[in-house]
């Protein structure tokens, strides 16, 4: 590692005594937790508890009551939407419901963000825009597609290769896989380690998808009851003793998705 | 875990850069292949390829050792690279790139495609005045059935009065009625005070003072009261029955509405037209009142027409007739604005932008149905001697 890594320290994200509340609901209560740089780190929890929240606030759509944000090592709460620019082209973030800009087709959606960022000529534009699409595993003609013309998952993969567009540090992605078929999620899963694997990427996930988590994540937060229920790799937690974690992973489907990880392994 | 560290964002990298090597049948890339650089990149190949004039043949190695760092848009630089030199005709080889990087490469090479075929050219004026007019047609015929598609609507509710939806009708009497009172009478009000300011001079000059009653009057219940109130409803509540409508269809709420079994016209349309046909006439007859009380306020001040005098002259100006010309209209005006919000609001064809395009096209053309009809009604009634 040379001098210049130096600057970036290990925990890429880094929540300290986070607070949220909404009016008289308290959603987190002195949750801290920290995303290592390159790893594949995945919120989990039942609904409603907050994950998608804590997504968004790290990713200054929403501020929280009280608490710290660190991500890259800089403070992250507070700043204006000029400051957060530098920041904000080092992430990607891809929305549950996609967000694809409705007006204008896969490929502008991609090259809108290129062109907003880079000075880099329009085929240039063209080919990178072309290239992520073809990296989420689009067919070549969806990128002439309008949103509202393409198929549930097919938007997931078109709003990931927006999220992509400036090659961010550090990924965000909201529940990646829900409304998939099993194929493209297994896609998404193959997709997620190529991406950490050849970029070095690191990416924080929120989802409910067990096959995911038994296939992709390194570490695990469980989020439930206003505070951090457990945390660590698949393995430890499938030991934990909390009824929340073990009800979580060895309910009917989490024993599924367990036993299908043991065979693969 | 195997995890590649390299800060890709350190501000100390050189910038990549490609050159000749050692040898003619060699190159030489060095440096950070990221995005951030990559337009100064590919102008760097571009002059390093252009010394291969001539195609090379056999092999070409490229010695990547110094390649510090490398994202997507880099990666694809270099195959982009590669693939121009192996169409000249030799094969190119990496050297010394470092595995995270060859793999990289390797994920980029495979999931290649060309870009997307560039679209259709803009067709030529007439083709596009052609296709224009051709919507237009279309568009009013879509219109007039769904117009068609209402009033068979209607029928069956009033076959089934059960079916109509009473709470739905009160609340649109509320927004688009009661909501609407402080800013239609307010209007009413200036316009009343602007029309006798503007005739007090012409009639104090030939001493017809008390005229004023028929000037505000008969302007205003027969013609302007009834317009005034539509323009402003057209603009507050036909735009938000687009807007709402064409949100829903965005969300697909339509689609769950009849999946349910509910008519989206039963739901949406029938009560927004009924609740507006009962709420512009009243509507109407309380601007008529706020209008004519601006001209009263104008009249004493400018005139010394007291309230009285001003009153009983009302009396023998406005007819009854006029008057109930006036109101008539508005129910006729309330089911156009009604309607073609909610067919504005139903042509929404999935996106935000087309939301915003449908809410301005139903408020231009609803105020514009609705003057064509009033002076439709004004040929009407010269002809009719009313």
């Amino acid at each position: 590692m040379n001098a210049a890594a130096a600057t970036i320290p290990d925990n890429i994200v880094e929540v300290s005594d986070l607070n949220t509340r909404f009016g008289a609901a308290v959603v987190h209560r002195d949750v801290s937790l920290s995303v290592r740089r390159g790893e594949i780190f995945a919120l989990v929890g039942g609904s409603g508890c907050g994950k998608s929240t804590m997504l968004r606030e790290i990713i200054l759509l929403q501020p929280p009551v009280s608490g710290s944000i660190r991500v890259f090592g800089q403070e992250v709460l507070g700043l204006s939407d000029e400051q957060a620019l530098p920041l904000r082209r080092r992430w990607g973030m891809m929305f549950e419901r996609g967000a694809l800009f409705s007006s204008l087709t896969v490929t502008e959606n991609v090259a809108m963000v290129l062109r907003e960022h880079t000075r880099l000529g329009t085929k240039l534009i063209a080919e990178i825009a072309a290239l992520k699409i073809a990296l989420t595993g689009l067919p070549a003609d969806a990128g002439a597609k309008y949103p509202s013309e393409l198929s549930g998952g097919m938007r997931k993969r078109a709003a990931l290769a927006r999220a992509l567009a400036l090659d961010p540090e550090l990924l965000f992605l909201d529940e990646p896989t829900a409304g998939l078929d099993p194929l493209s999620a297994a896609g998404i899963d193959e997709l997620v380690h190529q991406l950490r694997d050849a970029l070095g990427i690191t990416i924080m996930m929120v989802t409910h998808d067990l096959d995911l988590l038994w296939r992709a994540a390194d570490r695990i937060a469980v989020l439930g009851e206003e505070r951090i229920l457990g945390k660590g790799t698949m393995q430890e937690l499938a030991r934990s003793e909390h009824p929340v974690i073990r009800e979580y992973f060895y309910g009917p489907r989490g024993r599924g998705a367990r036993e299908q990880a043991w065979n693969r392994k | 875990m195997n995890v590649p560290t390299t800060p890709r964002h350190a501000i100390t990298q050189a910038a990549a850069d490609i050159r000749p090597g050692a040898t003619p049948r060699e190159l030489r890339c060095e440096g950070a292949w990221l995005l951030r650089s990559a337009a100064q990149t590919e102008a760097r190949i571009e002059a390093c390829l252009g010394r291969f004039a001539q195609p090379v043949e056999g092999e070409l190695l490229i010695d990547a050792q110094a390649v510090t760092a490398m994202d997507t848009s880099g990666a694809w630089l270099l195959h982009r690279m590669r693939r121009a030199l192996e169409t000249g005709g030799c094969t190119a080889r990496f050297i010394g790139l470092r595995p995270e990087f060859e793999a990289l490469l390797r994920l980029v090479a495979t999931r290649t495609t060309e870009p997307a075929v560039a679209p259709a050219p803009v067709p030529g004026m007439l083709v596009r005045f052609g296709r224009n007019a051709w919507e237009g047609l279309l568009g009013a015929l879509g219109l007039l059935s769904f117009l068609g598609a209402s009033a068979t609507a209607l029928m069956r509710g009033l076959m089934q009065p059960r079916r109509i939806r009473w709470r739905s009708i009160l609340y649109n009497l509320q927004s688009a009625g009661v909501a609407a009172l402080p800013i239609t009478g307010l209007l009413s009000f200036l316009l009343g005070i602007v029309i006798a300011y503007q005739g007090a001079e012409q009639l104090r000059r030939v001493g017809a003072n008390i005229y004023i009653a028929d000037l505000v009057g008969l302007s205003m219940v027969r013609e302007l009261s009834p317009l005034i109130t539509a323009i402003i409803v057209a603009g507050r509540s036909g735009s938000a029955y687009a807007a709402q409508i064409g949100t829903m269809k965005v969300t697909e709420e339509v689609d769950a509405l009849r999946t349910i079994g509910i008519g989206p016209l039963d739901l949406l349309v029938l009560p927004k037209v009924i609740a507006l046909v009962i709420a512009l006439p009243l509507l109407t007859l309380y601007t008529d009142i706020m209008g004519v009380l601006g001209g009263m306020v104008m009249a004493r001040a400018q005139l010394d027409v007291g309230f009285s005098t001003f009153i009983d002259r009302l009396d023998d100006a406005v007819s009854l007739t006029s008057f109930l010309i006036g109101i008539g209209k508005a129910p006729v005006f309330a089911v156009i604005i009604a309607l073609v919000g909610c067919y504005q609001g139903f042509q929404v064809d999935g996106s935000a932008e087309s939301v915003g395009r449908q809410t301005t096209t139903s408020v231009v053309q609803s105020i514009f149905l609705v003057i064509l009809v009033d002076a439709l009604f004004s040929i009407a009634f010269s002809w009719l001697k009313l």
